[in-house]
């Protein structure tokens, strides 16, 4: 446990020094730190479960806190407590299951367990419904899917799943809760793999999108992006891209370099020059930052122009996210802070506007200010199409894919701060 | 080849890894900058937007991947030891924290000497002072210092510094220190001078014409910013510990470094373009650093990120922090820029703006606050008025009260009812100490104790334990010094001059003295002009200088008389000492070509103090006189002959004799003609030379002709001799 705790605040620094950069990365580290802290928190006998939601809860709370502004972070701890409720359940129901075939008094235990439940044969409908429709499915589902058509109404609860055994089962409980553990590892470890192939199951895509002797517009640097039209590329399509180039970091600079040293045709243009090149341009591909319940997307800055840009002139405007980048939350979420303003320094030169910034002179409240935001939000009107890992979506479906990977019992983490606001 | 290469290379990265970047951190700024607050409370663990100011060092040094710091605490070391430990700085992995403490340390210099003894640094390492705000990556700096070094043993510094206007007006940078002057060599980046304006009051400052010798190119800098952060050398430590004088980093050991060249020790800047580095030295700093952290200027390390164990602050619009659990009247107006720390409450009306306000504050209704810092536990009550002021931890401001720009109110102060206190004063709970000298050295062995005098401390504590608990110790407060109910001694501003208090206080600069300031500007310059044009005559010297370049003469001038002094002198030495000359010829020309001049400033230089040695001699007729002068003559003749080989030589050797016996010696006057004759026959003087001289004086004045018309039969005498021989 000591180490598990030296790992967290390992990560929690580094959160807060803002020393990871991009979701990928941030969402894959997320999910290596929880599998260890789940692989090394001690379970008890009965509600396994709970204690490991418990836990995870309070680390994924810290972590949250740590760095509000990367949304990854609490999509990977919501999605691990997903995993872990799906688990539990398809275990329960597994073992109710079998009590069924002997026992029926189970049945009662259980319903009066499952009163508070209400959501939950909704939620599975769901979830069967979008695991029907979806080839890439996560397995948590499939293992839901397994179980649920039998055991719809059964609660999710794992203390009733516990109390729901009878005391004959020891021998089997102690299997039980290393299977789960067992299971629950195995599903973060599938997890951790979807993080890391998500830019090539996006990129295998690039084909249907991408026609031959097409003009692409990007903003800014997105690996998903850079994989995405190289996918293409490699595909034999010839195409054009034009990469604005992401004032004020110029990552667009560093994308251009990528793209030209893969042999593709490429334009740099300023970002204030889409506008007038966006006629010309058949259509925009752009990486994100996170995608919200309702669709919208929140992006580098420049991306909601980009967009409005794209929409005047009718142009396609394409969002590349991994699913580690679909967010639960809402825009109006209170928890959601859209935006991060970095330092100033990257807009200008301190040297020299230092005396524009000196505070002894006037009434002591300066005169400039320099605000440097990190995103734009793009509303979900603005996108015409979200490409995920498991295929291309409307901005008006995401809602329905979100419900895949979350419990809705998780969309607030937080409980306690919540309250107090 | 290769293989060793390879081996050297491993080595590097053996040494690299054996050891880990240390910092020394001064937990003491041995400055009285900060009093009265530092008199209760260490200056790195006052709030700065909420956050002690140690916190921001210590964060930026673990994130700039510093593996141990070593925390020199001198005055309140307690406190500060004690912040630490329940601190979570113990508690990284990866970074280190050990405290050094001493009681009798007064300098940085001391600090270091004491680090030195204790043999903890084992290889370069970064110096700062635990008032340092910075962002700045370490990695390229420390990186260039060890590639330096390598190169060059004696690149024992690396100094960071950032590029910042100084006001043109008033002579100080943003930060409210006196304008610096640097002189960098462009491509070495080598440090070569290191000036404060504070030092050289008329702004001028003078180079050392070696620098300018030496160096092919110097760029000049008076927009560079010291950022205090230093990557030293093992040595910078034990050079401390040779030179136990070195007290000061900047004015002792700094210059000490420059100035020394036998030991040819080098320091080097390091410029930072994009990232923040600044140092809190007073309250203008103060004022400033925070308004850049409010405009983020330092992120990561602002209020809205956790960089230590700040709590979580929004960011709203308008620049505007606040953290949760506030209470705010609906009717309360914040105004852009502020930061509302944890459970404080506003009331109805108040208007907040460009202020940082601490943690569980109190703010009554009507109250105005702006530009204002304000600390933990504060109470504010209705109607108060604050401007550009500090109120510390603990106030109580009563109904009514005004603070006017510039006032400190150190912990625990009760400001009376409507009781307006005057701009720029500070108030503390403890008595102003005794009237001190501002002389350097008293003003570190006062402070450097920071202990504080025993008298006080206890006053102090009956007072701290007492105003609480005791009305009757309230009714001791001279109620007419802070209003009805108050409780503290304002102090007097007598240290530092409080004509120059508003150059240092957290509230701008008032106009009128900045048209004061511009004013003295303009007079300056033209004093300046005067004394560009007063200067030349008194170069008395060398009349006839052109007053074009005055300044150049100016600088000609100086030397000459110093060489003069310094041939008169080797001159005298050789008379009394009987040395032949030869050898005083061989030295006398080593100190023409040190000085750079021509054989004739020699003979110059070197005539004078030969009559006067005749002149020392017992005389009493005109003709002992002469015989006198015929002796030294005789015995010194040769000198001249080498020195003034050339006409011109020898006329201005002439001229000068004139001089003399207009001004200084007079004795000579009446013998002119025949020590002129005596000059001929011991060859020093030529027949062209006389000729010349006396060609010139035909259509001068009459006055100086004397000597002329004295001289005249021995020129007559001189020209038929040499038709004769034609």
């Amino acid at each position: 446990m000591p180490d598990v705790q030296a790992l967290v605040n390992m990560f929690l620094n580094k959160l807060k020094k803002r020393k990871i950069e991009g979701s990928q990365a941030t969402a894959k580290q997320t999910a290596e730190l929880l599998r260890s802290v789940i692989s090394q928190q001690r379970v008890p006998r009965t509600n396994q479960a709970g204690a490991l939601i418990d836990a995870v809860r309070a680390i994924g709370e810290q972590l949250i806190v740590a760095n509000p502004i990367e949304l990854a972070v609490g999509n990977i701890v919501r999605r691990v407590l997903h995993i872990i409720r799906e688990e539990d359940l398809s275990l329960t129901t597994a073992a109710v299951a079998e009590l069924n075939l002997s026992t029926v008094s189970d049945d009662d235990d259980d319903d009066g367990g499952g009163g508070d439940q209400d959501d939950r044969p909704v939620l599975s409908a769901a979830a069967v419904a979008a695991a029907a429709r979806n080839t890439l499915r996560p397995p948590s589902l499939q293992m839901l899917l397994e179980g649920a058509p039998d055991f719809v109404a059964v609660p999710r609860s794992s203390s009733s799943g516990g109390d729901s055994e009878g005391k004959s089962k020891s021998m089997d409980r102690n299997s039980r809760t290393r299977k789960l553990k067992h299971d629950i590892i195995e599903a973060v470890n599938e997890l951790i793999q979807d993080i890391t192939t998500c830019h090539e199951l996006i990129a295998e895509q690039a084909v249907e999108h991408i026609h031959q002797n097409e003009v692409i517009l990007t903003l800014g640097s997105s690996k998903t992006v850079l994989e995405f039209l190289c996918a293409a590329k490699e595909k034999k399509r010839s195409f054009r891209v034009f990469v604005a180039e992401g004032a004020p970091r110029y990552q667009g600079h560093l994308l251009a370099k990528e793209l030209v040293a893969r042999g593709l045709q490429t334009t740099l243009i300023t970002d204030s020059a889409v506008f007038a090149m966006i006629s010309r341009v058949n259509m925009v591909i752009v990486g994100s930052h996170a995608v919200m319940a309702n669709g919208g997307v929140i992006a580098p800055v420049g991306m909601n122009m980009v967009a409005l840009a794209a929409q005047k002139h009718a142009v396609p405007f394409v969002v590349l996210a991994g699913s580690h980048k679909l967010c639960p939350l809402y825009p109006h979420n209170p928890e959601v802070l859209l935006n991060e303003l970095r330092s100033p320094s990257e807009l200008l030169d301190f040297g020299e506007f230092s005396d524009c910034l000196d505070f002894g002179s006037g009434d002591g409240s300066p005169l400039l200010h320099v605000v440097n935001p990190t995103f734009d939000y793009v509303p979900p009107k603005a996108v015409s199409l979200f490409i995920t890992d498991t295929g291309g979506h409307n901005p008006s479906y995401m809602y329905r894919l979100i419900a895949d990977y979350y419990s809705a019992d998780d969309l607030v983490v937080q409980r306690r701060h919540a309250a107090g606001n | 080849m290769g293989a060793q290469k390879k081996g050297k290379v491993a080595e590097d990265a053996m040494e690299l890894a054996r050891n880990p970047l240390q910092a020394i951190l001064l937990a003491d700024s041995f400055t009285t900058k900060f009093r009265p607050i530092t008199l209760e409370r260490p200056k790195v663990l006052l709030p700065l937007v909420n956050v002690p100011m140690i916190d921001y060092t210590l964060a930026w040094l673990e994130s700039a991947g510093v593996e141990e710091v070593f925390i020199f605490c001198c005055a309140h070391s307690r406190q500060v030891m004690d912040y630490l430990e329940s601190s979570e700085w113990h508690k990284q992995p990866n970074f280190t924290v050990t405290t050094i403490e001493s009681h009798n340390s007064i300098s940085a210099g001391d600090a270091l000497r004491l680090i030195y003894e204790r043999n903890v640094i084992h290889g370069d390492f970064v110096l700062v002072s635990g008032d340092t705000v910075s962002n700045m990556s370490l990695t390229q700096a420390v990186k260039e210092h060890k590639e330096r070094r390598k190169k060059d043993n004696n690149a024992v510094m690396t100094m960071v510094i950032k590029k910042s206007k100084p006001s043109p007006v008033i002579h100080q940078s943003r930060l409210g220190t006196d304008e610096l002057f640097m002189a960098i060599d462009p491509d070495t980046k080598q440090l070569l001078c290191y000036e404060e304006r504070g030092e050289h009051p008329r702004g001028a400052i003078s180079i050392d014409n070696a620098l300018l010798a030496d160096n092919p190119s110097i760029s000049l800098h008076n927009d560079k910013q010291d950022c205090y952060i230093d990557i030293c050398s093992q040595e910078v430590l034990s050079l401390f510990t040779d030179n136990f004088d070195y007290q000061h980093l900047r004015r002792h050991f700094v210059k000490g470094l420059l100035v020394d060249d036998i030991m040819g020790y080098k320091i080097f800047t390091h410029e930072i373009l994009s990232s923040y580095a600044a140092r809190i030295d007073n309250y203008r700093s103060y004022d400033t650093i925070s308004k850049d952290i409010i405009q983020r200027w330092t992120y990561p390390f602002v209020p809205d990120v956790k960089f230590s164990a700040n709590c979580t602050t929004k960011l709203e619009r308008e620049g505007m922090y606040k953290a949760p659990e506030t209470q705010q009247s609906r009717s309360a107006n914040i105004g852009p820029f502020t930061v509302i720390g944890k459970g404080t409450r506003i009331g109805d009306d108040s208007r907040i703006t460009h202020s940082v306000i601490g943690e569980g504050c109190t703010i009554g209704s009507n109250v105005s606050i702006v530009g204002s810092y304000i600390w933990n536990n504060v109470t504010i009550e209705d109607g108060c008025e604050l401007r550009h002021a500090i109120v510390c931890d603990g106030v109580i401001i009563k109904e009514g009260a005004t603070l006017e720009p510039g006032v400190v109110l150190s912990l625990k102060v009760v400001i009376g009812r409507e009781f307006v206190v005057p701009a720029y004063s500070k108030v503390s709970l403890f008595q102003q100490p005794t009237a001190q000298d501002s002389d350097e050295e008293l003003e570190y062995a006062d402070n450097s104790s920071g202990a504080i005098d025993p008298s006080i401390a206890d006053a102090g504590n009956k007072l701290n334990g007492g105003i609480v608990s005791e009305s009757s110790q309230i009714q001791d407060w001279s109620s007419s010094q802070l209003g009805p109910g108050g409780a503290g001694f304002i102090w007097s501003a007598c240290d530092g001059g409080c004509e120059e208090e508003w150059r240092h206080s957290v509230a701008p600069i008032p106009t009128d003295q900045l048209a004061k300031a511009l004013l003295a500007m303009e007079d300056d310059l033209e004093i300046v002009n005067v004394q560009e044009n007063a200067l030349t005559p008194s170069g008395e010297l060398k009349p006839g200088s052109d007053d074009d370049d005055s300044d150049n003469m100016d600088d000609f001038n100086v030397d000459t008389v110093d060489f003069e002094k310094e041939a008169e002198a080797t001159f005298m030495r050789a008379a009394e000492d009987n040395i032949a000359v030869d050898d005083l010829i061989l030295e006398v020309n080593s100190l023409r070509l040190s000085y750079n001049k021509s054989a004739g400033d020699c003979a110059g230089a070197l005539f004078y103090p030969m009559m006067k040695l005749a002149l020392e001699s017992p005389y009493n007729t005109a003709v002992e006189l002469q015989k006198n002068v015929a002796s030294v003559v005789s015995k010194w003749h040769k000198l001249f002959e080498v020195l003034a080989r050339e006409v011109d030589d020898q006329i201005e050797l002439i001229m000068k004799f004139e001089e003399m016996c207009l001004e200084s010696t007079k004795e000579f006057a009446p013998i002119f003609s025949q020590i002129l004759h005596l000059l001929y026959q011991t060859d020093i003087l030529g027949e062209e030379a006389i000729f010349k001289w006396d060609d010139e004086r035909k259509d001068a004045d009459e006055s100086d002709r004397v000597f002329v018309k004295q001289s005249e039969k021995f020129i007559q005498w001189l020209r038929e001799a040499e038709e004769e021989e034609d």
